[in-house]
């Protein structure tokens, strides 16, 4: 009897693996449902003794089972995508199903548990730290000097609470790990909270992740003898990006409004219900457990670049030939991700821009494909990593639009707790609408007589405009408590530095206005 | 008692020995009854000891949480970068129109979906790669 295994991620199902596999079974197959492989283009993707067919159809399901079919891939593993990778938070992604706990134990599962419990605490965050774990959210921070100020704080209850609620668009790994190997999440929660001394953990998970709640809850139940003492719960947000903000997140959590508090109290000290709590994304609390293994946190700082130690899971999205995820060492050059790796456009025209690290990512030019996949190569560029997602844009792609969608995402997800984010925002949106239109007329209000100190001219031109949303940006970006307010005008200023001609017929006039700061 | 102070209290109930109820409650509440509208803001913050206003604040925070319940079906159409990317600007007028008064076409940021988008969610099934014919269809079977 043929095994055919198909995914059961939810892009695969998306796409139509459920009736696939029942397709399958119907033809007398044993299927199994796998996690993915991460090459998104190919989904649903059909692998028979090794060898890949994707996407698959219905119609393809004869041709595939006597070997015919002409959506053969050859032998997955060996496909230049995987091939070509560094999977460490990845290592099971297509080759065990996601809640068999057989499977996890066969792939090395809970063995850095194990370990965790027999070297102690101390020992488990300092090799967390001689790994060079930075936090994979966004920011960057040690994990491993995270967890030691956590460590050392004292208090009757800690917790662990593990930040899924990726709220970014072009970003889709957390969700990968939760639906294709959740007990790896669920095993790095539980070694965090043997290394700090918190017994229970939190999972707070978006609300538009249907299949990584279901397959998360699963999970956790399967497997809550394992982890005992160690108790996790998975708590569903409910549809605010700003929570992916960890002050926030702890809010929500609580049950209040997801509003950002003010830094400090750092949340290590002070963190859910007012207790140290350790926050962190799901990708790096995934990493851990291949840390713990014996000699996992040398192998894991051997690769890299710079301060940026082991692999980052690389998310290609948006209009890219080949989408998927790529899990690779720090260090790569996006113009390789982009168009060696992700094949170029998937529309097949010129790339025109690229925005790495979600919504509140800079816009990179082509020009700039040369930098590479670092933290700090990065900040110094003004743009950010975030959290890995790449999304490519082709020609077609109006910059001046997505710089007002930028602003327009920004008002609608704003906490409300800052000025410069709640009503800067709204402001950049009408500012940008203004410098489409080419500037204004003087306005009711400054024709009065009273106001005699407004420009007797011809109100704002576009010069003018561009001047003001540079100085509004400026506010934002060193105005706003967290990152959404502070970080939504990398997006704006950056679609404006690399694209004036989207912005207006007169592009010297950008040049200027950057040049010169408004007064 | 109504019905609706029953439901609530019993959803109270489940969830009051929790770390931080209010979310799960308000989300089983939304599930069951459509919407956390007045009458169950009141209801929630008798059960939980806190005031109206601070579960109101909370209700009106979240997208998900809804004052009035809407009997239509739902389709939730992602319009955030990656989607934009890959066209959905130029098929959420098919959208809308197939929609018409019958559907309701809501705008969600990210699906998670991105690489394989324009997606879209209706209850828990989700969808990708979706053209003009294709989302037409989606939300004509809404």
């Amino acid at each position: 009897m043929t095994t055919v295994r198909i995914s059961d991620d939810a892009l695969a199902r998306a796409g139509g693996a459920d009736k696939l596999a029942a397709a399958f079974e119907a033809k007398g197959c044993v299927v199994q449902r796998t996690s993915s492989w991460g090459m998104h283009w190919l989904e649903p993707l059909v692998e028979v003794d090794g060898k890949g067919f994707g996407p698959a159809t219905l119609d393809d399901v004869d041709a595939i089972l006597d070997g015919t079919s002409d959506k053969a891939i050859g032998v997955i593993a060996e496909h230049p995508f995987i091939a070509g990778q560094t999977r460490f938070t990845f290592s099971r992604a297509g080759r065990t199903c996601p809640l068999s706990l057989e499977d996890y134990e066969a792939t090395g599962g809970w063995a850095g548990l194990k370990r965790a419990r027999q070297i102690g605490s101390e020992a488990i965050v300092e090799e967390v730290k001689e790994s060079g774990l930075r936090g994979r959210g966004g920011a960057g921070f040690p994990t491993g000097i995270k967890w030691d100020t956590v460590r050392k704080a004292e208090a009757d209850q800690k917790y662990i609470v593990c930040n899924a609620d990726e709220g970014d668009s072009g970003t889709f790994a957390d969700r990968m790990v939760m639906e294709g190997d959740p007990f790896a999440l669920i095993e790095g929660m539980a070694i965090a909270g043997e290394a700090v001394g918190a017994t229970r953990g939190y999972v707070y998970l978006r609300s538009e992740y249907p299949d990584a709640i279901r397959k998360m809850n699963a999970a956790i139940e399967l497997c809550a003898d394992i982890i005992a003492p160690f108790v996790c719960e998975v708590r569903v947000g409910a549809g605010a990006y700003v929570c992916g903000e960890e002050t926030s997140l702890l809010n929500s959590l609580e049950g209040k409004r997801g509003e950002v508090r003010a830094k400090p109290p750092l949340p290590a000290l002070e963190g859910f219900l007012g207790k140290p709590t350790v926050v962190n994304n799901v990708l790096s609390l995934a990493a851990v457990p291949h840390i713990l293994t014996e000699g996992g946190a040398a192998a894991y700082k051997d690769i890299g670049f710079g301060r940026s130690r082991g692999t980052m899971p690389i998310q290609l999205a948006g209009n890219i030939k080949h989408g998927g995820l790529y899990e690779i060492g720090f260090g790569v050059t996006l113009g390789e991700l982009v168009n060696t790796i992700g094949g170029g456009t998937a529309s097949g025209r010129p790339v025109k821009a690229v925005q790495v690290g979600g919504p509140l990512g800079a816009y990179i030019h082509p020009g700039q494909f040369d930098i590479v996949f670092d933290y700090e190569t990065f900040t110094e560029a003004d743009a950010l990593i975030g959290h890995a997602g790449v999304t490519v844009f082709d020609d077609t792609a109006d910059m001046l639009g997505m710089a007002r969608f930028a602003m327009e995402f920004c008002a609608a997800e704003s906490c409300g707790k800052c000025t410069p984010c709640r009503i800067g925002a709204v402001r950049g949106v009408e500012i940008l609408d203004r410098i489409k239109a080419g500037g204004r007329k003087r306005d009711r209000l400054e024709l009065m007589p009273q106001m005699h100190n407004t420009k007797k001219d011809a109100g704002r031109d576009t010069g003018d405009e561009i001047g003001l949303l540079t100085d509004l940006c400026e506010t934002m970006k060193f105005g706003s408590l967290c990152a959404l307010g502070g970080f939504t005008p990398y997006p704006v200023m950056s679609a404006l530095k690399h694209w004036p001609e989207d912005f207006t017929r007169n592009p010297e006039l950008v040049e200027k206005a950057l040049s010169e700061p408004a007064e | 008692m109504s019905d609706k102070s029953e439901i609530v209290g019993e959803i109270i109930a489940r969830h009051h020995h929790r770390e931080g109820p209010l979310l799960p409650i308000l989300h089983d509440v939304q599930a069951e009854l459509g919407c956390v509208d007045a009458e169950s803001e009141a209801l929630i913050a008798k059960g939980l000891n806190l005031s109206r206003a601070d579960v109101h604040g909370v209700v009106s925070f979240y997208h998900d949480y809804k004052s009035k319940a809407d009997p239509r079906p739902v389709v939730q159409v992602c319009r955030a970068e990656a989607c934009k990317a890959r066209g959905v600007e130029k098929i959420i007028a098919n959208a809308q129109q197939a929609a018409g008064e019958r559907v309701k076409i809501e705008t969600v940021y990210c699906l998670g979906l991105c690489s394989a988008g324009p997606a879209a969610r209706t209850g828990d099934d989700l969808h990708i790669r979706l053209d003009e014919a294709g989302i037409t269809k989606l939300v004509e079977n809404a």
